[in-house]
Parts: structure tokens; sequence; C-alpha cells
């Protein structure tokens, strides 16, 4: 006998198999039919889509917006800098770090790894503080935490270089890499959501009191979420980090932070999918935009778009959108298999 | 402590307090957390000089005299203000309040965009009441004009704004409509009235920070009204989310404890002030989640 019950969670499991082909296909257009700037367009969008899905782990499942995750990208960026530049690389341009961390010659994936573990402590340690507060005030404290790693990384020169840039990253991110971590956020997602605790984190979005008074700790299931989140966010910013070769704070501050909101909002906050679709729809956008702002030539006539407009354009969208259609393009649904296909052959009756 | 420090502290503290305030009365009304409040102190700050992205900045509206120029521009803060509750905020009336948040966001996103394309992005000098500079002797200390001008400003309108809340019918209806929005108007509170009257205060409480980050850096900068808005997050939340009073004495503390540690602070720690300052509140939150001045109804019984 197969239940209602039953052929749900199948149908939910279709979902990140969907998703999957779907950057798939995406990746292979790029790098097979698209010109070079196309397949660097593949990597990084397939990067924001690992860092916009981690970012979902917890502002999806909780429906507590955070403004302090750019800040997670920025440690991960650092700290992959830290292990995999060359020791003589550092010497000159961060002689402040500590002995091990200054011999540190690692290979580019277990660093990519360890940056995550540090962003995802850093969430644990600073979201034990942040997470205590309600909704609201738990954003606008997420938004303080974002400016105060901000100031320390600018400030902190022997260490993170200041202001200026950190530079000779390793630039490794192929759109294939990209794809590998963009699949393995969407996974540990789609895991976390379907589980006890991710369940429990989706009631106390929807009503914070039912679920407490049902007995669900808000508290713990929104850390745990928060440093998962932390994780992926962190191993987005380090792959970002070797994506460009160039690092510096401002790099993680309040546009990348627009940025994933952003992301997160026209595609649908509600959903895995939204988070997914989101990314695509938006990295297409601004590409666009960013080819009409140098100018294209049709004719005669060169027209193109004063600098800058591309970031007004993305933020009138992000509000019409907000207006127009509040839950987003995927209005919260997921992307799955239809209910009879996962039925099974002995489902006579409905 | 010297007479100094105590002047450096009222006047910073003085200029959160009414930044906060800005911010506070919007959550009041509507529960909107309002991003684009920096941005709004920006576009204040850049209505005095002419559009051009010319690295010399050419004084507009920045060239009239005070007594004409202080209202011009609090009419400019309080209308760009009511234009951006017209044309964003109206249409999310009933948004949840993170939809709202991240409306406000997109919205500063947008002005700060905008600022760029016709200013450009390089800090700009600009000389406004330049002889404010200038040392008053008071007793041991040496003060700035322009400081004890800031502090008796910001005396006279919190003083006004308590005046005009507690004793007008416009600031009941507000107060009325910070308590509880729903019953206020069942009980006949305009909505529309109530809520453009809010952001407007609130615009033009952005044009006097405005007025006075010129007068005191001398620079116009489109990033200036960010680490401000920051600090006046920071006081709506320690002062307890709603609180009008509470966000104004937190506006004060934070200020003061700012201009503490930027004198005790040894000369190597000066930099990561602000990184100690958020730190610190963090930690009061901890111990306070509800802030220090929250009303007993803020927080749902379980």
């Amino acid at each position: 006998m197969v239940t209602q019950h039953m052929i749900r969670r199948r149908m939910a499991r279709t979902t990140p198999l969907l998703l999957a082909l779907l950057l798939l296909g995406f990746a292979l257009i790029a790098t097979q039919f698209g010109d070079r700037a196309l397949a660097r367009m593949a990597s990084e969008t397939l990067i924001r889509v690992a860092m916009v899905v981690g970012f979902w782990i917890f502002v999806g499942n909780s429906g507590v917006v955070s403004f302090g995750h750019a800040a997670f990208a920025c440690v991960g960026a650092y700290v992959s800098a830290w292990l995999t530049l060359k020791p003589a690389m550092k010497s000159m341009l961060l002689p402040g770090l500590p002995d091990a961390v200054a011999a540190a010659d690692w290979h580019v994936f277990p660093a990519a790894i360890v940056a995550g573990l540090v962003a995802a402590l850093v969430a644990l340690v600073s979201g034990a503080a942040i997470l205590r507060l309600s909704g609201i005030a738990a954003s606008i404290a997420t938004f303080a935490f974002l400016a105060m790693i901000n100031t320390i990384w600018s400030n902190w020169t022997p260490i993170t270089g200041g202001t200026s840039s950190v530079v000779g990253l390793a630039r490794y991110v192929t759109p294939w890499v990209a794809l590998g971590w963009a699949l393995a956020a969407i996974l540990v997602a789609a895991v976390y959501s379907a589980s006890a605790s991710g369940l429990a984190l989706r009631a106390t979005r929807e009503d914070e009191v039912a679920a407490s008074a049902s007995g669900i700790d808000r508290y713990r299931h929104r850390l745990l979420a928060y440093t998962l989140s932390g994780f992926f966010v962190g191993v987005g910013g380090a792959l970002m980090g070797h994506y460009i070769g160039v690092i510096n704070p401002d790099g993680f501050y309040l546009s990348l932070t627009f940025l994933m909101l952003a992301m997160l909002v026209v595609g649908g906050i509600g959903s895995l999918s939204g988070a997914v679709v989101g990314v695509l729809a938006l990295s297409l956008a601004v590409d666009a935009l960013v080819r009409l702002e140098k100018g294209v030539t049709i004719g005669q006539a060169t027209f193109s778009l004063p600098p800058g407009s591309q970031e007004i354009i993305i933020a009138i969208a992000m509000i019409l959108v907000l207006i127009f259609r509040p839950t987003g393009l995927l209005a919260g649904r997921e992307i799955m298999l239809p209910a009879r296909w996962v039925a099974g052959r002995n489902q006579s009756d409905k | 402590m010297s007479l100094q420090l105590i002047f450096d502290a009222l006047s910073l503290g003085g200029i959160y307090a009414i930044a906060a305030l800005g911010i506070a009365l919007i959550f009041g009304v509507m529960k909107l957390v309002n991003f684009a409040h920096g941005q709004f102190i920006a576009c204040a700050v850049f209505a005095l000089i002419i559009p051009s992205t010319d690295a010399l900045a050419v004084l507009g509206l920045g060239r009239l005299p005070a007594p004409v120029l202080i209202p011009v521009l609090l009419l400019f803060g309080a209308g760009i203000a009511v234009a951006a509750e017209a044309f964003v905020f109206r249409p999310m009336r009933n948004a949840s309040p993170v939809a709202l948040m991240v409306g406000s966001f997109a919205l500063g996103v947008a002005l700060q965009n905008i600022l760029l394309v016709l200013y450009g992005g390089r800090p700009k000098a600009v000389s406004l009441w330049a002889e404010l500079g200038h040392p008053v002797q008071i007793g041991p200390a040496e003060v700035p004009l322009l400081q004890l001008i800031v502090i008796i400003a910001v005396g006279l309108i919190l003083g006004g704004l308590a005046l005009m809340l507690r004793h007008t019918r416009v600031g009941l209806e507000m107060r009325a409509a910070a308590e509880d929005f729903a019953m206020a108007r069942m009980l006949g509170v305009r909505a529309n009235r109530v809520i453009s009257g809010a952001f407007a205060l609130s615009g033009a409480l952005a044009a006097v920070v405005a007025l006075v980050l010129v007068a005191q850096t001398g620079v116009a900068d489109v990033r200036m009204g960010g680490q401000i808005m920051l600090v006046a997050f920071i006081a709506t939340v320690v002062g307890g989310m709603g609180s009008l009073s509470g966000a104004v004495a937190a506006g004060l503390g934070i200020g003061a404890a700012s201009a503490l540690l930027q004198a005790w602070l040894p000369t190597d720690a000066r930099p990561f002030r602000d990184a100690f300052l958020y730190g610190g509140v963090i930690l009061v939150l901890l111990f306070r989640p509800q802030g220090l001045f929250a009303s007993a109804g803020s927080k749902p019984r379980v």
C-alpha cells in the first residue's frame, strides 16, 4: 500500500535530482556552445548557486533574513588564501600570520573544506549570541556582525592585508569544480530541510508562538541551520576568491549581501528550487546588463547604459517582485516530478 | 573624565539619537526596519551640491543662507521619505516585516547607485559653515562651536518632538499607531496620514543628521550614511524595538561609549573601535534579548 505521505516523500526526493540536472544542463550548454566569457559566467553562477543555496539553508527554513552571511564568505575566502598561497608570497603580503599558517602550502581542495569549517565555526560562535534575539532584531544583529567582521578585516593589516587586496590565489575554479560544490550544497540543503530539524525550523517560520508551544526549541534548530549555512557560504567565498584570484574585504560586504538577498527574493525565499532558479535568473540578467554597460553596437549606433545602472535595475526589479509577486518566481513551490510518476503501479484508487 | 570628553560624548550621542529616532518612528507605525535611512541621509548631503561627476564640488543649495537652507533641506529630506513611502512601501502595506525590510534594503541600494551615477564615486570636499569649526573656551575645555550648536539643537529637537508627541493630535495618533496599529485604525486614526507623517518626520531627521555630518567632516561621500544608520539600528534594538524613548537613550549611550572607547583604547586598538562597540552591543543583548527598554507586551507569552 502506498500512502499519500510516501508519495509526497518520494516527490520531495526528486527535487535535488531535477535541480542537479538543470545545473548540469546549464554547465554543458555554457561550456560546449558558449565563448570563453560565457564559460567564466557559468563558473561564477555555479559558485553563487553553492553560496545562495547555503544562505537558503538558514534564511529559507527559518524565515529570518540574515545580512551577515557575506562575512562568512569573507572568512572562507581569506582562510583558503592563507592556506594555499606560496609561503614566500605570504611572508611579503601578510607578515603577521602565525608560523604554522605562514608555512602552509596546501592543496586547494582540503583548503576549501577547512575554509568552510572555519566559517561554520564563526557562524556557530556568532549565532550562539545573535540567534537568541527574536526575528527582526536578529536580522539587525547579523548586520552589525557583518560590519564588525568588515572593520576587523579592513584594519588587521598584518594578517589580512587590510584594505589592500591579497593577490595571487590559484585560479582553479572551472565550471565543473563549481558545479561539484553547487551539487553538494543542494544535496545537503535537501537532506537538511527534509530532516526533523528542518521541519521543526519551518514550523517556527510559520508560527513562532505555536511552534514553541509545541515544544520546539527554536534557538537550537536555528543555530544548527546557521552553522550549516555558514559552511557552504564559507566554501562559496573561498571559491569566489580563487575564481577572481584577488580578494579584499570590501568584495565581501554590502554588494554581495545585496546580490545574495536579491537572488533569494526573486527566486522565492520559500523553496530550495526558488533559490537555484533565482541565482540562474539574476546571473543571466546581470550578465546581460554588464554587456549592455560595456556598449552594444547595432548597425552604426553604439549604445550603452551608464555604469552603475546594473545595480539600480536589479534593485528596482527586486522591489517590483516584492510588490507584485511577494513569494518570488516559484512562489514557495519545489520543482519535482508529478505524483503519478513516483506513485508506483499499485496505485489504483485516487 | 575631562569636560572635553563630555562634550564629545554628548554631541556624538546626540547625532546617534536623532538617527535612531528616525528609524524608530517608522518602525513604530509600520514595523518597517528602514534600511534606506542611511541613503536618505546621503541624498540630503548630496542635495547641497550640483550634480556632476567632477572631483570638485560646486555648492548649489548649500550656498543659501542658513535660515533658508535649513528648512529647505529638512523639506527635501521629508519629501524623499514621503515619496519612498508612496512608491515603495504603500504598495507593500500588507507585506510581512521581513519583506518590508528586504524592500527597504533594495531601495537603499537603488538610491546609492543613483547617487553614484549622478555624482561619481569619489568623496568630495564640501565647505559648509566652515566658521563653525572655531573653538570656544568653556572653563578648562576648548569646544568647537559646532559641537555646542549640535548639542543645543539636539536638545531642542528632542524636546520639541516629545512635546509634539504628547500634546498634539498628530502626536497622539502616532503614539496610538505605534502601540497597536490595527486598534488605532478602528478608533478612527487615519492610517495613511499617520504613516506619511512618520516618514516625513523621519526624513527631516535624516536631513538634520546630513547637515551635521557635512559641517563636521567637510566631505560628501555616497557611503556616509551607512555607518551612522548601522549605529542607529543597533540603538533601536538595544533600546527595545518600537520604544521611541528607548531608541533615544540607547543612541546617546552608544555615542558616549564610542567617545569613551576612542579616548581610552590604546592607540593600536583604535581602528577596531567599532568592532569593540558592536561586540559590546551583542553582549548587552545576550543578557537583555528584548532590549533595555522593551515594553512588557513586546514578547508573546508561551
